[in-house]
């Protein structure tokens, strides 16, 4: 009887979440720019049909043989004895023209209309999402901006419409994507130019940024399940850019399959909410949510059926697996889908769906654990990669732990910002190894030499050779690490200190989690993170040192020839270094003398002030109690730890680690045991899961599936068959054609009938 | 004087049907295939005395088509005959399954 009234309030809801907002007066937005929102994906779709009819053209005329897969191919083959790094010379920005000869592709004859297209959209879409921005600053709206489109499925109680929700989350989001998205494409215009695929590069590209704004732009969770799917596609295709490479082909499928499994929760967790609360829009939703109590079972495994979505897509444990895989694919893609967008997309949901997990303290606590406990994994892992993408990568995956800790935490805004921060300098860190990798690889072209082009131990002393991406990747490593006023420290900052005020006393604190009570819980959560923290700044300081500091070991010919990547590349990478460097502003603490403060809390606090509360405040007055006051003098305290242990991290990594005993990958290494092992091979994972779920799949679907159901299944089908085949042969000999023998059975026939009636009366 | 009728009208039946079953020659089949018919006239005739003359009626109409029957089944028997030199039943089986 409670889902009852809580369908009703869900309609109502629907109802007044029409543009004509309640009570009758027009939503503030209405009648502004921001009507033009439906242009904003629409920019990058257009950018994707136009560049991916120039890669259909381009490749009609030069014939059935891919290009791409010629010039690869022939750059591949050579590299085959480099097996301990299958993806080793994936991030090669200059695929086709390499290693001279007969398959000179060269740069695609389409790529100049490749290059303005591509970056272009970007521009007016990010442009575009500026204005929106300001229209909004101006208005301020208290509720969303819903725009309904069509109805996309009337299915008796189920109306889904095409719609696009505007609100300070989304807009939020779309700044992000379309602004860093487009610093991003203007990279790849230096990195990818040469490569014969360019245009099927810019068409995916924009796809992805198409499908990435649909899931943030979507008023109801199909609607983001769309763009959900989509650019998890698109992340597959980018991927397996390369996919004449048979390891890249391969690691898009694991990015798939992997996300398939997030999928299929994220599908319960829909089917869930339909069939509770009768509505999937996010204003129904929260409308819904406010009639069901705190700790509801449904809520609480509805959450985790999201968080298992979340998981997928975000590439925590235990689906993270396939994020390092993935940086098989163009550095550029590593940058915008890998790191600064789509992984943070299962943030986003969450925060998203703040309603529902506001409403159950032990998913939050769950998102929490899982969250800190992958932060700190990754952290270990990444200490001891050799493949500087592979290091960015598993600080992607910490980092991301960090998002899913706060969101846990009901710190949304810390979440949220920490997530824009993130997408700033973790871009940046890429885009900056994406500079090296193509000087590392332009140098070893120059010659020819199969040495590994990504692997920090034939790196060294690159200080002098690239001064401009050495400065811009200090400025991302002190800010990713926690250095004071740089963008990373406030966010991370902002986590710790919110998980140690809901540890202190919050709805959090008082619920508890596998029987282990919240308070306690989340001192181990701040605790993990705080060394999740530490780990941090060692690892990207090992980064730097290894890649720019010490001797330089790419050996004595090739060194003459590294050199600055061109403007168009260092271009992006000195905005992203400044927003890199003062992002941390947009939502500075209160106790920093520095005016006006908490910006960014403000500005969320219409999408996510309830929900917040509502894990902040006590368990007995959801919504109503207000969040403690947060003592300043702790918050500066906990702030003077976080910036302690971050200055610790880097003091500990100059001190320890010597670069002047790295040998180049061509040289014999040292055998490296123990826990160092383990580490490099990434606690052995990927084998554990092999044995675990992969063998024991293949073979139950070998042999019982295939072999065993699979036999018994044909074998009633064929029985059937041969039953009436039988049958068939029966009723055929009865079939003589002498029609003597017709005449007798009729014959007999009505003779039997005959005395059937003469015998009854 | 009907129950002696419809006897005789049986018999000449059961004849009719003995014939049509046992003889493996087209032409006499056919002719068993009159006897019935005129087996079942007799009866028409027979029950004609009880319940009015529309069975005489109808004997007209089965004599009828009976001899438009009797001139179309004469030109099929002949035109097998001519396609397969032979009339017996038993060898005229194409239709079989």
């Amino acid at each position: 009887m409670l889902l009852e009234t809580v369908h009703g309030a869900a309609r109502a809801a629907i109802q007044g979440a029409a543009p004509v907002a309640v009570g009758g007066a027009p939503h503030p937005l209405q009648g502004t720019v921001a009507q033009w929102m439906w242009a904003l994906p629409l920019l990058p779709l257009l950018g994707f049909a136009l560049n991916g009819a120039l890669a259909v053209l381009g490749a009609a005329r030069i014939g059935p043989g891919d290009p791409s897969a010629e010039g690869h191919e022939a750059h591949a083959t050579p590299n085959v004895g480099n097996e301990r790094e299958p993806t080793g010379h994936a991030g090669d920005p200059e695929a086709g023209h390499l290693e001279g000869g007969a398959a000179q592709a060269g740069p695609h004859r389409f790529a100049a209309a490749a290059t303005v297209i591509g970056p272009l959209v970007l521009l007016a879409a990010f442009g575009l999402a500026v204005a929106i921005w300001a229209a909004m600053v101006q208005a301020a709206p208290s509720t969303p901006f819903i725009e309904h489109y069509f109805a996309w499925m009337p299915v008796g109680d189920l109306q889904i419409d095409a719609a696009f929700q505007l609100d300070q989350l989304s807009m939020t989001l779309v700044l992000v994507i379309t602004g860093v998205g487009a610093l991003i494409h203007i990279f790849s215009v230096g990195y990818m130019r040469q490569d014969p695929g360019y245009p099927r590069y810019f068409a995916y590209l924009n796809l992805f940024v198409f499908f990435m704004l649909v899931l943030v732009l979507g008023a109801n969770l199909p609607v983001t399940f769309v763009g959900w799917e989509g650019v998890g596609l698109c992340s597959y295709l980018l991927i397996g850019f390369w996919y004449s490479d048979r390891a890249n082909a391969d690691a898009g499928k694991k990015a798939f399959i992997a996300n398939r499994i997030g999928d299929f929760g994220f599908l319960i967790a829909m089917f869930l909410l339909f069939a509770n609360l009768g509505t999937l829009e996010y204003t129904g939703l929260a409308a819904a949510a406010q009639g069901i109590a705190p700790g509801t079972a449904v809520v609480t495994v509805t959450c985790l059926f999201l968080l298992l979505g979340c998981t997928g897509k975000s590439a925590q444990i235990p689906l993270y697996v396939w994020l390092p895989d993935a940086m098989a694919g163009p550095t550029p893609v590593s940058a915008l889908i890998h790191a600064a967008t789509m992984v943070t997309a299962g943030v986003y949901l969450v925060v998203r769906t703040s309603m529902l997990f506001a409403l159950a303290p032990g998913a939050s606590l769950t998102v929490c654990v899982i969250g800190a406990v992958t932060a700190l994994f990754a952290a270990t892992i990444g200490l001891k990669q050799w493949d500087i993408k592979k290091v960015l990568a598993y600080s992607t995956i910490s980092q991301l732990g960090f998002m899913f800790v706060a969101v846990g935490a009901g710190a949304y805004v810390a979440g949220i910002f920490h997530l824009v921060t993130h997408a700033f300098f973790k871009a940046l860190l890429f885009l900056g190894s994406g500079s090296v990798i193509y000087a590392m690889h332009a140098a070893y072209h120059e010659t020819h030499s199969h040495d590994d082009a990504q692997d920090m131990r034939n790196m060294g002393g690159l200080r002098t050779k690239m001064p401009v991406t050495w400065v811009l990747m200090w400025i991302a490593t002190l800010a990713i690490a926690g250095i004071p006023l740089f963008a990373g420290f406030f966010s991370k900052d902002e986590i710790l200190g919110t998980v140690f005020e809901r540890a202190r006393g919050s709805a959090l604190s008082e619920a508890s989690w596998l029987g282990i009570p919240g308070g306690p819980l989340l001192y181990a959560v701040y605790a993990i993170c705080l060394a999740a923290a530490f780990l941090t700044a060692i690892y990207m300081t090992r980064l730097m040192i290894y890649t720019f500091h010490g001797a330089n070991r790419t050996g004595e010919r090739e060194a003459a020839h590294l050199r600055e990547a061109p403007m168009v590349m260092t271009g992006p990478l000195i905005v992203l270094g400044a927003l890199s460097a003062v992002g941390g502003f947009l939502n500075d603490p209160a106790w920093l003398p520095i005016a006006p403060s908490d910006l960014l809390a403000r500005w969320l606090e219409p999408v996510t002030g309830r929900a917040t509360a509502m894990l902040a405040g006590a368990p007995g007055a959801p919504g109503a109690a207000a969040p403690t006051e947060a003592d300043p003098r702790l918050a500066a305290m906990l702030a003077g730890i976080a910036a302690a242990i971050a200055v610790l991290g880097i003091v500990v990594a100059v001190v320890r680690l010597k670069p002047g005993a790295l040998r180049p990958t061509r040289d014999p290494q040292p055998a490296v045991t123990g826990i160092e092992r383990v580490l490099e091979h990434k606690y052995y994972v990927d084998e554990a899961y092999d044995r675990v779920i992969i063998q024991p799949t293949v073979a139950l679907s070998r042999n019982v599936l295939w072999r065993g159901l699979d036999g018994l299944i044909d074998g009633i089908v064929n029985l059937s068959a041969h039953l009436w085949r039988w049958v068939g042969a029966a009723g055929s000999a009865l079939q003589t054609g002498e029609v003597g023998a017709y005449a007798w059975a009729l014959v007999v026939g009505a003779v039997i009938m005959l005395g059937a009636v003469a015998l009854r009366t | 004087m009907v129950a002696e009728s419809l006897f005789f009208s049986a018999v000449l039946f059961a004849v009719g049907v003995i014939g049509v079953l046992t003889r493996r020659n087209a032409i006499i089949i056919f002719m068993c295939v009159e006897l019935m018919l005129n087996a079942v006239n007799l009866s028409f005739i027979a029950f004609s005395r009880l319940y009015g003359f529309a069975g005489q009626v109808f004997v007209i109409f089965v004599m009828t088509v009976a001899a438009a029957e009797a001139a179309v089944g004469l030109a099929i028997i002949i035109a097998i005959f001519r396609h397969r030199q032979t009339v017996n039943m038993t060898a005229i089986n194409l239709l079989k399954g």
